[in-house]
């Protein structure tokens, strides 16, 4: 009788021992996959970064960051470009900053009708989902051709601000949704009106959302090249920093330091002034990443406090 | 007073309805200017020539307009880097979000959104100094700018959305199920694997569709590394895309030619949208089941 048992019990025994061991095949397989895929996506990052800067902080020079291209001289710089930039930048959030947080005020404030908000919601969403060459081509159309901008710095910033409108919105109105409910009450309860409320106790929170979102639409803008290319162009003029020479870039033709990447690289063969604005480039997003992280920590405590 | 007060509030009501509105309005627009510059072209070509049409030659004496190497190539080329960069976006995220100490996830993650604000003309450039002449001396091709070579950098560029996406998603699973699974006597990779994935897989989907919207639409990277010839896609040839029929003509096109770039846009914002619609019917079956 005990022998009957015993044996079942060795019976069961190496049954389950058997599955121990399929489990444990399927373990190590699923560990092994994901180690290699963390090692893969590890190595794509640092591989990018370090080639980028292998290859291209050696170029950066004053000279490259400080003067003009030159056919005569046969020279490469990049001021024009490093100046569209910023000015892009500049008029792009100019246009984009009330826009997109009188669009999410309006979201969280006011709006009552459920379906528009929705729709608003919605329509957020599908523009963010956009392509840029899209933009690009009804930039194009609308901003250089129908309101007769030509190509233009003014017309790829407006081009621009319809690309980023929906990341302010998003981050502003995140940040107005954690504004404590009881202010807003506490400030009516006071007599104040809904336009004064916003103002004085509504905006003054949500500082930390419209600075997110500048955050992220500056990188984007830096990274923006198919939008740009046919709405901005990419001419390499520089027309000096009086208001004059201001106003003139904006309504000019003039390409950003994406753009210029571009164009050395696949147009001219530059490939070493190519490499050059790349490493910039990415020292430009380095920079943004930890602002962004920063920003996120400091308000993070506050919030919490 | 109390009259005027009204009449501010209201006038204050009105700017901030108008500002709402201006999303919609920005989504109209574009929608409206796509639809009335394609549709003269597809009318003068025909829709099935134009769709299903072999061969665009733009250019030539007999100029024809067909767009089908565009499509397939948009087609395999986002299949391809879905194929690629999915598996391994999916096993980081599950070890980030699950196994990873806290410190590790840290750096991973800023390593990761890294990744997803470098530029794209910079990951263009990359690979057409890197995996470009590689490609030509690994497979023996006469020029490594091809379909595959487009594959692995879109799927190298979709890859921080879909890790973002997954992890977001794997983090919100709760922790009860895998507690349950775990005092059921699974070990903690089964758990992970069978339980908080499946628990996940609509974010999971979601990050998948997010991916494909990416891949679809992006230009310049893909337009410096896949060679931008009008063939139909095979993987070791040169290719064009969508997006890359649309950027590489569009500065010296006239005419009709021009016409019928819009109308590829037309069709590259048909896809995108029924890849919004895709991606909605997943956020909202996420909302219901909640």
């Amino acid at each position: 009788m005990q022998n009957i048992m015993t044996e079942k019990i060795t019976i069961e025994k190496t049954k389950s021992h058997k599955i121990l061991k399929s489990r444990k095949i399927y373990s190590i397989v699923m560990y092994v996959l994901m180690g290699i895929s963390v090692m893969l996506t590890c190595s794509f990052v640092i591989f990018i970064i370090a080639y980028v800067f292998i290859k291209g902080i050696p170029n950066i020079s004053f000279e490259l960051l400080t003067t003009k291209p030159s056919y005569l001289l046969e020279k490469i710089g990049i001021l024009p470009d490093i100046f569209n930039t910023i000015y892009i930048v500049i008029t792009t959030l100019f246009f984009a900053l009330p826009l997109g947080v009188g669009a999410a005020i309006y979201l969280t404030e006011y709006a009552e009708n459920k379906k528009l908000v929705a729709m608003i919601e919605y329509a957020a969403e599908t523009l963010s989902g956009i392509p840029s060459i899209i933009y690009g081509l009804v930039g194009m159309l609308l901003f250089c051709q129908f309101f007769g901008m030509k190509t233009s710095l003014l017309a790829g910033s407006l081009t621009l601000v319809i690309m980023n409108l929906p990341t302010i919105m998003r981050t502003t109105q995140e940040s107005l949704k954690t504004v404590p409910q009881s202010y807003r009450e506490g400030a009516f309860g006071l007599g104040a009106g809904k336009w004064r409320v916003i103002r004085t106790v509504v905006l003054p929170g949500c500082v930390d959302g419209v600075i997110t979102g500048c955050i992220l639409s500056i990188g984007r803008i830096l990274g923006e090249s198919a939008a740009l290319l046919f709405t901005a162009g990419f001419a390499h003029a520089f027309y000096g920093f009086t208001a004059m020479g201001i106003q003139k870039a904006l309504s000019n033709s003039g390409s950003t330091l994406t753009v210029a990447l571009y164009v050395y690289a696949k147009e001219q063969g530059e490939f070493e002034i190519a490499f050059a604005i790349a490493a910039i480039l990415i020292i430009l997003t380095l920079f943004i990443n930890l602002l962004a992280s920063l920003v996120e920590k400091y308000w993070g405590k506050r919030r919490s406090l | 007073m109390k009259n005027k007060k009204n009449i501010f509030e209201k006038t204050v009501y009105s700017i901030f309805l108008i500002l709402g509105l201006i999303t919609i309005g920005c989504v109209l627009l574009i929608t409206i200017y796509l639809v009335i510059a394609g549709i003269p072209a597809i009318r003068e070509i025909g829709l099935f020539p134009f769709l299903f049409g072999k061969t665009w030659e733009s250019t030539s004496e007999n100029p024809s307009y067909g767009i089908l190497p565009f499509i397939l190539t948009s087609i395999y080329g986002t299949a391809g880097a879905i194929l690629i960069g999915v598996p391994i976006g999916f096993f980081t995220a599950v070890y980030l979000a699950k196994i990873a100490k806290k410190r590790v996830k840290e750096v991973m993650q800023t390593a990761i959104s890294l990744l997803a604000g470098i530029p794209s003309v910079v990951y263009g450039l990359v690979g057409m100094l890197v995996l470009v002449p590689s490609i030509r001396s690994i497979f023996h091709v006469p020029d490594g700018a091809s379909l595959f070579a487009a594959m692995i950098v879109l799927a190298i560029m979709i890859l921080p959305s879909i890790i973002k996406v997954s992890i977001t998603a794997l983090d919100a699973v709760p922790k009860e199920y895998e507690d349950a699974s775990l005092a059921l006597g699974a070990t903690p990779i089964e758990t992970y694997f069978r339980v908080s994935v499946l628990a996940a897989r609509s974010g999971i989907a979601t990050a998948i569709v997010l991916g494909i919207g990416r891949a679809i639409g992006e230009a310049m990277a893909v337009m410096m590394v896949s060679g931008n010839v009008a063939n139909m896609p095979k993987l070791f040839e040169s290719v064009r895309f969508l997006t890359t029929a649309v950027a590489s003509e569009m500065s010296y096109s006239s005419g009709l030619q021009r016409q019928a770039l819009f109308s590829i846009a037309l069709v590259l914002f048909l896809f995108i949208m029924l890849m919004n619609a895709t991606l909605n019917f997943f956020l909202k079956g996420k909302k219901e089941r909640k």
